[in-house]
């Protein structure tokens, strides 16, 4: 057996945290992990955020961010235990033997420089080649990760490239000292699901014809099955299961790992369309001032009560204005909404009180939809009293039904926005929306900031409130997944247009326009040769064309 | 490595906003101490001046220009009067009308500088281009001019001072609230429909309360500064009132025959602003992310 080249044994990592208002102490964050990867094997690391996977992708590479310290435990790069080694040496393995792949490319290139340039810099810093060489290479990368214009495009600034675009040079950037392992932190999460299957696609080629080694880290299961050899399922700072990729998908041993492999288990019978719809969207098209164009396009769709309505699209396809559109932030240029058997006025400031309540919004990032000064009590309650005039104990009362509700209980309504957990975020703005008994509930990407497990939790506590209090549902989202899970009826968005729209059982069966097919079969799916599949059906389609 | 990261992240975290009412167990250090001790001294001898003060503030007791000794602490000056005495009463009225000039703009230029920036629009363009325009003349030109034509009392110097700086409050309170007002809170508060007001005092202003009370601390310098400059040039506090600016030019002639007169009042201008300087510096690190405090 051939000698591993990275070799982990008994890793600690400990952090040093700051609950307000209490002392600071440490904590350990990674609790004694091992395992070995060999020369040109891909393991994935997968888990929920807070599982410490970051973190053991970045140990490999002796480093701790912000906060983090490697406090027990071994790394061995190529026989060498780097934790124990001299600064000097660090610096000749980071960017020359191990590299790493951020999650946000836009965030991480510099936007002052040419793509090149900083493409070929650790290359030519680790004097693994001269500059033409290293240029020479980055072209070759390029053409492999499917760029388009190879040879030209490193003459380019990141903003001149798509995101996509920009995250395959970041994958050459890695690549092109030749390293023996490059470390993948979530490289597609922050793309859109058409633009990712694309980057997988090149990542995957571009390890099998480098022969590198790769520690890819995802929260997405269906997207680490796609590329990797191992898995290591995480939680905590522990490892919960190690096994094959085939094993830990079909066979898992583990419940955590069934509850991941097994995510988005709700079923949503779809309810049929009533005679009067509770908001009619009629020939809406809208544009922000400053923009020469529309970025909505004669939008027609209808909402029926007690029911939900998914929008899906690509980011830029005119959702979220959408919902702009409907709360009266942004006046439409022509067309007419209609709620509950009213026009609305196009304005948010000539919206009488009633209009406003029984329209309420939930945000995707719970974390700037509250504010951090005010306690959850204060949150829930104002809508209370602002439109329903409650004050003191009776205004306590309900506050305490609502957090029932959303199966908070006690001890929450003393509480700052910063001493909940992300699920609980989004539980309370949940509530607050509640709290109006409002007809319509406008939900903007509201679990795409979550964990799937959390997400599962916040989209059962949806459907069953919505059984409860016969709400509807504006359900804007990305996620496909989420779309069969919850919805009646679908819209699907593109540049500003819907492409297609109707009952749910209709827009997701076939025959389907081109769009919706290259939306739907972009969604991974939980199995292995999944991504060869659908490349392999693209390919044989665009053959027959 | 992971050693420095971690005194990095101590400061950011020390910055998260529920944090600021519960963490005053943290150390205080030593330069906010001295800046504070001083601070402090300054604050009660202004308070409790006529009960501290040995003689009164205009009551003439000795000869021209005596040097210190046991019945005169730090001597007498130009007209005979304890130098000690004007000194405490100098030093009550100088912070006295800082205080109220600083107060005044605050309460003037945070409210306005919301009110513009959660209204934005027309009514933003309208505020800022006006401020602007107050700001293009030079503060002290422009306070000389006024108070040239206006009598030099105290109500009307603070009332000035308050509007001028009032126009650097304006600034800072928009610019902070402008990042407030993007956040999705305060569009939901919009989407209830709650008033402006609602919106300014309670979704902004507690958000924007850090940064505006170290910059409090600043102003009050700026007060203390300008209001002496004036009462040297003779258009602020008018005699027989003590004030330091007005104690050093009663006794800038001094200076000349080796006499230290003139000086006390530079000194304490001097000390005041550092000590409060340093005070406001460790309340701006440890509550804004303005000015570097996030890293």
């Amino acid at each position: 057996m051939t000698d591993p080249l990275l070799k982990i044994r008994g890793l600690k990592i400990g952090a040093t945290i700051y609950p307000p208002g209490e002392k600071a102490r440490e904590i350990e964050i990674v609790h004694g992990v091992d395992f070995d990867l060999a020369p040109g094997k891909v393991l994935g690391l997968i888990g929920e955020s807070g599982a410490g996977k970051s973190t053991i992708g970045l140990a490999s590479m002796a480093y701790g961010r912000g906060g983090v310290e490697i406090t027990d435990g071994t790394v061995e790069v190529n026989g060498r235990d780097i934790l124990k080694a001299p600064f000097r040496d660090v610096r000749r393995l980071r960017g020359g033997e191990v590299t790493y792949v951020s999650q946000s490319a836009a965030a991480s290139f510099n936007p002052a420089k040419q793509i090149m340039e900083q493409v070929t810099e650790a290359a030519i810093f680790q004097n693994k080649f001269t500059k033409a060489q290293a240029e020479a290479r980055a072209v070759d990368l390029f053409r492999k990760l499917g760029l388009p214009e190879p040879e030209t495009i490193g003459n380019r600034y990141p903003h001149q490239v798509s995101g996509g675009q920009l995250q395959r040079c970041m994958t050459a950037l890695a690549l092109c000292p030749e390293p023996d392992l490059v470390v993948f932190d979530e490289p597609t999460t922050a793309l859109d699901v058409t633009t990712q299957i694309d980057v997988l696609a090149a990542i995957k080629e571009a390890i099998r014809d480098t022969g590198v080694a790769a520690l890819y880290i995802t929260h997405d299961l269906a997207v680490v099955a796609q590329v990797s050899d191992h898995i290591m399922v995480l939680q905590q700072g522990a490892m919960v299961e190690y096994g094959t990729t085939d094993q830990i998908i079909n066979d898992p041993q583990e419940d955590y790992t069934r509850a991941l492999v097994s995510v988005r288990s709700i079923r949503h019978e779809e309810k049929q369309p009533t005679n009067t719809p509770v908001l009619r969207v009629e020939n809406i098209t809208a544009r922000y001032s400053g923009l020469s164009f529309d970025v909505l396009k004669n939008i027609n769709v209808e909402l029926h009560p007690g029911q939900t309505l998914a929008v899906v699209g690509e980011s830029g396809s005119g959702k979220s204005t959408l919902a702009r559109v409907i709360t009266g932030l942004l006046p439409p240029s022509a067309g007419r909404i209609t709620f509950d058997g009213r026009t609305l006025t196009p304005d948010l400031a000539t919206r009488p009180v009633e209009d406003l309540r029984e329209l309420q919004m939930i945000y995707q990032m719970a974390d700037t939809a509250m504010n951090p000064r005010q306690t959850v009590g204060t949150i829930i309650g104002r809508p209370l009293e602002f439109y329903f005039g409650l004050r003191g104990a009776e205004k306590q009362k309900r506050i305490q039904e609502l957090l029932d509700e959303i199966e908070l209980g006690d001890g929450f309504i003393d509480r700052y926005p910063a001493e909940l957990s992300g699920g609980q975020k989004q539980r309370v703005c949940i509530a607050r929306a509640l709290a109006a008994k409002p007809k319509l509930i406008i939900c903007d990407e509201v679990t795409s900031a979550l964990d799937p497990l959390v997400a599962d939790g916040i989209l059962k506590l949806l459907l069953d409130l919505q059984k409860i209090e016969d709400v509807a549902y504006l359900f804007i989202t990305h996620d496909l997944a989420t779309v069969r899970a919850i919805a009646d009826s679908i819209a699907v968005m593109y540049q500003g247009s819907v492409v297609r729209y109707g009952p749910k059982s209709q827009v997701l069966a076939p025959p389907f326009d081109d769009y919706t097919d290259l939306l739907l079969s972009s969604v991974p799916e939980m199995k292995l040769g999944w991504l060869e599949e659908v490349l392999r059906h693209r390919k044989m389609e665009s053959a027959g064309h | 490595m992971g050693r420095r990261a971690g005194r990095l992240a101590r400061q950011r975290y020390s910055a998260d906003p529920p944090s600021f009412p519960k963490a005053r167990r943290m150390r205080v250090p030593l330069a906010a101490l001295i800046g504070l001790f001083f601070t402090s001294l300054f604050f009660l001898s202004a308070i409790f001046a006529p009960l501290i003060a040995p003689y009164g503030m205009a009551e003439v007791v000795g000869d021209v220009w005596e040097p210190p000794s046991d019945r005169f602490l730090l001597g007498t000056d130009s007209i005979g009067r304890d130098l000690l005495s004007r000194m405490i009463y100098g030093g009550q009225t100088t912070i006295f009308i800082a205080t109220a000039a600083t107060a005044l703009s605050f309460v003037i230029g945070s409210v306005l500088g919301f009110f513009a920036a959660v209204s934005g629009g027309w009514i933003d363009q309208t505020l800022s281009r006006f401020v602007d325009l107050i700001m293009s003349i030079p503060t002290l030109i422009f306070a000389l001019v006024v108070l040239s034509v206006m009598p030099t009392t105290i109500p009307i110097l603070i009332v000035l001072m308050g509007l001028l700086d009032s126009t650097r409050v304006y600034r800072l309170a928009r610019a902070v609230a402008v990042d407030i007002t993007v956040m999705d809170y305060v569009e939901a508060a919009r989407l209830r429909g709650e008033k402006i007001g609602w919106i300014i005092f309670r979704e902004t202003l507690p958000n924007a309360l850090s940064p505006l009370v170290a910059e409090m601390g600043l102003r009050f310098i700026f007060a203390v500064l300008f209001v002496s400059t004036l009462s040297f040039l003779g258009l602020g506090v008018q005699p027989p009132q003590a004030d330091w600016g007005g104690i050093v030019k009663e006794n800038k002639e001094g200076i000349n025959y080796g006499i230290a007169a003139a000086l006390y009042p530079a000194y304490a201008i001097a000390v005041l602003c550092i000590s409060i300087n340093l005070v406001a510096d460790w309340v701006l690190n440890r509550t804004t992310s303005l000015k570097g405090g996030r890293g």
